[in-house]
């Protein structure tokens, strides 16, 4: 083969990926603004564009309280689960590594469980929130201490995961048995995933503790491509690979921990992107990272656009939506697998 | 020059290297032999940074390396392992451009492209260089790690069993093309090797480890003697001179009762440079 050839089919394979970016931002901003115009509510669709704009009392109020922050809420989990997702996947090795494979659900989980129960008169949206976030940055802090005293490889940290995970489930089961109906069903409703609570503040708040650290791990994609290699491979060509898993894992926990403890746990959005993003751009983490954070934000926004409009005026939860998405894609990986995971 | 000065490796309470003390000389290949376990992979894991022994140091020329920046080492020296598992896919063309990596930070510039399209022309990689590196075959894949460490363009190049999974084309082409590198490219290279024919028709200079030791050193035809293999694998051999080049041909294990034998190096002469048995001298 001529070798100017190679050099513009490698050329032409990056254009394509750039080109998949473009595309999924387009439909993206089309869903989004299919999402803002659009609910249950009987404003019409002509009357909410005008709202957009211009103040028009309960129209308005419908878009800019109601949908526009639960439409950049569910932009926002998408998004961070979706790059917890890849980063897990790619530190650890492992294609069915998720956000939440290190325990960090199940911690977050018994935070808010433990917050609804013996929150008492300090009980709000915010203590719930605070203790979730607290138990799921534990879970993970403990599991990076575990790997620091024995050693850092994925198969520890996995391992340390699952433990830490059916520590907290059983936490949360006991505390569910001795609390009352309605405090189970707050439980429950919690573990469903929501975005129906979210306003302007969380959004703020979880805007900030999530597009901190993605800088970093966008800035780390390059050795992040090494990582996936093996670690021998990665350590000689250069890269402190104890350093980048725990940095890592630091990070994608903490985008975690943020997406979820104001609105629950939100399934599958985490392991399935970074796989159907591979599957469009490949493994290099330059192009997955954004890929998969436009597929994550679709999907969670086609969920829960389809959760509010089903069933309404009834809302299914976010949770539930996107596990129905989610598991029989998942199926549909595993017995597409014909070579390695892929 | 790069050498090693009283390296000892330690994991958990086995000494798995004790007091190594090597030279690795540019434009010259030199193979590590010695049987399972004597810690040949660990030498080449040790010199290429990837763990840290408890003991030694080593330099390049003048200057000592034992505490230089991980990224800095991998411009110096490449390593290439047994194989490179890779759970999520890449092409060819991206786990050559790899290589480059001790000189990216985040986007590879035109002169990296550039060179990874000459190493795969130099490799006659070309017609899989948009494949997908885990539908290779065992060969191919051993050739784009080469291909990698070739990228890489270090003055170093160590590779643990080049030719372990390949059959006998591949062999002699990899062992071919390296050899070429070496003497064109002036680049030392390093292999730990189990083939005693393949080792001692490539290799420059060989040196034997037996239990985390050196157990000898010199040209092959000083060190793959009757009497050294018998030492250090345990197996009675006889060896052909064919036109300068080696043959052996492994006989049976040798006995338990002698086994007081094995490993022990002959007196005075296990560190000595040159060490040779006279009946095959040519």
């Amino acid at each position: 083969m001529h070798t100017e050839k190679i050099y513009t089919e490698y050329k032409k394979f990056n254009a394509k990926k750039v080109f998949y970016i473009l595309i999924f931002t387009i439909i993206l901003g089309i869903i989004a603004l299919g999402a803002l115009l659009h609910g249950p509510s009987s404003i019409g669709f002509k009357n909410s564009f005008t709202a957009l704009f211009k103040e028009t009392g309960i129209a308005s109020a419908i878009v800019w309280e109601l949908r526009l922050p639960r439409i950049i809420m569910a932009i926002l989990t998408g998004c961070g689960l979706s790059i917890a997702g890849t980063v897990f996947q790619a530190i650890l090795k492992n294609p069915l590594a998720s956000p939440y494979t290190l325990g960090i659900a199940s911690g977050a989980g018994f935070g808010a469980v433990l917050a609804i129960i013996f929150g008492g008169s300090l009980y709000s949206e915010y203590l719930i929130a605070g203790s979730a976030f607290f138990f799921a940055m534990l879970s993970s802090l403990i599991i990076l201490s575990i790997a620091r005293l024995k050693d850092p490889s994925p198969e520890t940290m996995i391992l340390a995961g699952i433990a830490i995970m059916f520590l907290f489930s059983s936490l949360s089961s006991f505390f569910q048995y001795i609390g009352t109906m309605e405090q189970v069903q707050e439980i429950v409703f919690w573990f469903f995933g929501s975005l129906s609570k979210t306003g302007w503040k969380e959004i703020s708040i979880v805007s900030v503790m999530i597009f901190v650290p993605i800088p970093f791990l966008i800035k780390s994609s390059w050795k992040l491509n090494l990582l996936a290699t093996g670690d021998e491979s990665a350590k000689a060509l250069g890269v402190n690979t104890t350093k980048l898993r725990m940095q890592g894992m630091i990070f994608a926990s903490l985008i975690t921990s943020a997406c979820i403890c104001f609105t629950g746990v939100i399934g599958f959005v985490g392991l399935v992107s970074p796989h159907i993003g591979r599957m469009l751009v490949g493994s290099d983490h330059r192009f997955l990272i954004p890929t998969s954070a436009l597929i994550g934000t679709i999907l969670v926004l086609v969920a829960d656009t389809f959760g509010r409009i089903l069933w309404a005026p009834q809302v299914i939860p976010i949770g539930i939506v996107t596990s129905f998405i989610g598991v029989p894609f998942f199926f549909y990986l595993l017995i597409r697998r014909t070579r390695g995971y892929w | 020059m790069l050498k090693v000065h009283g390296l000892k490796f330690k994991y958990k309470d086995r000494d798995i290297l004790k007091k190594i003390e090597i030279q690795i000389n540019k434009g010259e290949i030199l193979s590590i032999l010695g049987p399972n376990g004597t810690g040949k992979t660990t030498l080449l894991k040790c010199i290429a940074g990837i763990i840290k022994p408890q003991k030694g140091s080593f330099s390049i020329g003048s200057k000592n390396m034992s505490h230089i920046k991980r990224n800095s080492l991998a411009k110096q020296i490449s390593y290439v392992p047994q194989s490179s598992p890779s759970k999520f896919p890449i092409t060819v063309f991206e786990a050559v451009l790899m290589g480059r990596s001790p000189y990216i930070m985040w986007r590879p510039s035109e002169k990296d492209l550039k060179i990874v399209v000459n190493v795969l022309k130099f490799l006659k990689l070309e017609e899989f260089a948009s494949k997908n590196f885990d539908q290779l075959s065992g060969g191919e894949k051993q050739k784009v790690l080469i291909a990698r460490a070739v990228a890489q363009d270090t003055e170093y190049l160590l590779m643990d069993e080049p030719t372990s999974n390949l059959d006998l084309k591949h062999q002699m082409e990899i062992m071919e093309v390296i050899s070429n590198m070496v003497k064109t490219k002036n680049v030392g290279a390093v292999f730990a090797m189990h083939d005693l024919n393949l080792a001692s028709r490539f290799s420059d200079r060989i040196i034997m480890l037996s239990r985390g030791e050196v157990f000898c050193t010199g040209r092959p035809e000083e060190v793959i003697t009757i009497e050294n293999i018998k030492r250090v694998y345990g197996v009675n051999a006889t060896i052909k001179n064919n036109n300068g080049i080696l043959y052996v041909f492994p006989d049976k294990p040798v006995n338990n009762k002698n086994s007081n034998l094995i490993n022990k190096p002959p007196n005075n002469q296990a560190h000595s440079e040159v060490f040779y048995d006279s009946k095959i001298k040519r």
